[in-house]
């Protein structure tokens, strides 16, 4: 393992040495002290590599990422794993505003809450969130699955496309054009799956499918406003 | 239309009472039928297409009323204090480098004149091939747009700007390092605080795909990005960019025509290496016309704006600054050279040069109840030119090639001309243009423009000067 101590060798240098690490890299398991609540920690990584960052972070933590498998050992600020497209993202603790935004692939953990806007505008992405989400979370999601154990703020899913949300707790309130939908066989097949991914022990049946109504698909008079 | 009253004439007189009295009515001067200037036909037709439809309009292209614009400015010339270059033969250089604050890998442009960003799904396949091919034989750059990168585009560009939307359709950092520059797409001259939409009609198979949408759905571009919020949040997004991308790329930061001389001082604030002004001319591939025609500065009232807070900064020269908004001719460019810009950017005039809006469709903008010129429902996908279309048999008439070189065609003699101004008035590079080569024809050019009216000495606002 190699250990690289960001406070005493700077942002520059991190990123420049794990974008040079390839798909054939022998140096596959990087530690990094002395995180600091630093942005962009880890952005734009391309290979399949395991990152763990031993402590908070700021914006941006694991942008872009692809293929690596990102651990926060702390909580992470905004924009966490934004537009990621593949590999795995883990925070142990909270994530601010707006987590996995834009995802294209890939999987988000976030053990403890997330805040607002989690998955907006989520392309693809699989987010699992063990605790509660903030409000706005799903806008304009387009497809890939949000999995919250505990409860959602104001909004959820508003302006949804194809993106599935399941939520275990309560739901403050739906967002326009989300609404709640049947929990079928394939649904609860899907949940087990993501459930296990996101290392959660909930019930698959305990939880609420909710989609879009597809009822803003097409501009016309009537939802215009 | 019969005169409101004439049956209650005719039963209350004789019929030859009545024949008489409408002879005599033909020879008596007449008012004139006056159209309203308020209530105009456009007007008027507009509000029972509204009455009748429920929806407001929207439309592709840019402002089409009329706004103080550099036709409004002149340039002086040479005379017995200042002395001109020989034409065709003196130099006059007319190369830029773009991003040279933080950039490993500024971009240098044989041309100020650069391709605006114009999505694909908006566009055809073929017209950003045509975009690639015109801009790369002209030595200088284009630009990507909402929906992504496509390899047409990658391909016959040399140099080409990847735009980082707030819809991020198809981006990804495959993609970001690919490009020669990185533009953060702030606001649009044509709407700026407004997103887009792309209508279903124009979803195909592949411009789907690219976006992660089902097919045939209504496309909406959200309007403020998904994961940022303030200058600050953009100052840390930018440095997210340039950590993935390695610092190589200049990163442009795009903001419409709405407070210049703030969003200049903010975009510089928060790291760009370029900035890029659309003023409200500027084209759309579609938003509402009360957007287009109600929102947003003039172009020739943000340059100058813009170039303050640059000079305020320390940094003009240092952060570049391309304008855009309405830009049609050499002289165009000249005058914002003058103004103080380092380049210039188009959409529309591009657009046209590929033979958009050409009247050689003439029968075909008929049926689709316009006229070429007119032609603005590019979202409706119907383009009989080929270009602002998704329908393979439509994109089929747009030869890619022609196109290309009916656009570095253009772009040469923009260059040309601009350079013969520049010449006129002594300069050896379109840089050297300077705002005391200008002067107004209209008090509110000279206003905004900041150059004195025609035959004064005098603008309004000038320092030391009351009205
Ligand atoms: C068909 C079309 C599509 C456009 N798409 C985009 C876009 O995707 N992103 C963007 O920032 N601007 C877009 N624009 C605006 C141009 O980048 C540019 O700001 C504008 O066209 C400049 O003004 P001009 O058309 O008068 O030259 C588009 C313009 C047109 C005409």
């Amino acid at each position: 393992m190699q250990t690289f101590d960001l406070a005493a060798e700077g942002l520059r240098k991190l990123n420049a040495t794990l974008h040079a690490q390839t798909a054939s890299t022998n140096q596959t398991s990087w530690e990094i002290v002395n995180p600091k609540g630093s942005h962009a920690i880890a952005v734009g990584l391309d290979a399949p590599m395991e990152v763990n960052v031993k402590g908070s972070t700021g914006y941006y933590c694991a942008g872009m990422n692809k293929q690596a498998t990102v651990h926060v050992h702390g909580s992470a600020g905004p924009g966490v794993a934004e537009n990621m497209m593949s590999g795995t993202v883990i925070i142990d603790g909270d994530a601010s505003q707006y987590a996995g935004a834009t995802g294209h692939g890939g999987t988000l953990i976030i053990k403890g809450n997330a805040s607002s806007r989690c998955g907006i505008s989520m392309k693809g992405i699989d987010i699992i969130v063990h605790g509660n989400i903030g409000h706005m979370s799903a806008f304009m999601a387009q497809s890939g699955n949000l999995v919250v154990c505990g409860d959602a703020g104001d909004a959820l899913g508003d302006s949804l496309y194809e993106a599935r949300l399941f939520v275990r707790g309560n739901v403050k309130s739906l967002g326009a054009d989300c609404i709640e939908k049947e929990m079928r066989p394939e649904h609860i097949e899907l949940l087990t799956e993501l459930l296990a991914r996101g290392g959660c022990d909930a019930k698959p049946e305990e939880f609420k499918r909710y989609g879009s109504a597809r009822q803003l698909y097409n501009f016309k008079p009537d939802n215009a406003y | 239309m019969a005169r409101p009253g004439s049956c209650i004439i005719s039963n209350l007189t004789t019929l030859t009472e009545s024949a008489q009295m409408k002879d005599i009515n033909k020879s008596a001067p007449r008012t004139m039928p006056i159209q309203s200037a308020t209530f105009s036909q456009s007007i008027n037709a507009e509000i029972r297409r509204a009455a009748a439809t429920g929806i407001y309009d929207i439309r592709g292209g840019g402002a089409k009323r009329k706004v103080p614009h550099f036709d409004d400015l002149l340039f002086l010339g040479a005379s017995i204090s200042r002395y001109p270059l020989e034409g065709y033969r003196e130099r006059c250089d007319t190369s830029v480098t773009l991003g040279t604050r933080y950039a490993q890998n500024p971009i240098t442009l044989d041309i100020p004149i650069t391709i605006a960003g114009m999505s694909f799904g908006a566009l055809s396949g073929p017209a950003k091939e045509a975009l690639g091919r015109g801009a790369t034989a002209a030595g200088t750059s284009t630009t990507t747009g909402d929906g992504g990168m496509t390899p047409e585009e990658r391909g016959h560009s040399k140099k080409l700007v990847y735009q980082y939307l707030p819809s991020r359709y198809g981006m990804n950092p495959d993609d970001l390092r690919r490009a020669d520059a990185i533009e953060v797409v702030v606001g649009q001259g044509a709407k700026p605080g407004g997103g887009g939409m792309l209508l279903g009609q124009k979803i195909s198979d592949r411009v789907a795909e690219m976006r992660n949408l089902p097919k045939g759905i209504d496309q909406r571009s959200a309007c403020r990005h998904p994961d940022w919020t303030g200058p600050d949040d953009l100052e840390i997004k930018i440095l997210e960019l340039r950590e993935i991308t390695s610092w190589k790329v200049p990163i442009y930061i795009k903001v419409g025509g709405a407070r210049p001389y703030f969003d200049t001082t903010l975009a510089v604030k928060a790291g760009a290496d370029v900035v890029v002004l659309d003023g409200m001319q500027g084209g759309t591939a579609a938003t509402q016309d009360v957007f287009i025609e109600h929102v947003g500065q003039p172009i020739l009232a943000c340059i100058r704006e813009a170039v303050r807070a640059l000079q305020d900064m320390g940094m003009h020269r240092e952060v570049q600054l391309i304008v855009s908004g309405g830009i049609r001719t050499g002289a165009d460019v000249a005058k914002c050279m003058a103004l103080g810009a380092d380049a210039v950017a188009i959409g529309t005039a591009a657009l046209i040069a590929l033979g958009d809006n050409d009247p050689r469709w003439e029968d075909e903008y008929q049926m689709l109840g316009t006229t070429a010129g007119a032609y603005d429902d590019w979202h409706e996908g119907r383009d009989p030119a080929g270009i602002t279309t998704q329908d393979p048999d439509l994109m089929a008439r747009f030869d890619p090639i022609e196109g290309g070189r009916r656009l570095n065609n253009y772009l040469k003699v923009m260059t040309l001309e601009a350079q013969t101004i520049a010449r006129a008035c002594g300069k050896s590079h379109l840089h050297n243009l300077e705002p005391e080569d200008l002067c107004a024809v209209t008090l509110e050019a000279a206003a905004m423009a900041k150059v004195p009216l025609a035959g004064t000495d005098w603008w309004p606002g000038k320092k030391g000067d009351s009205f």
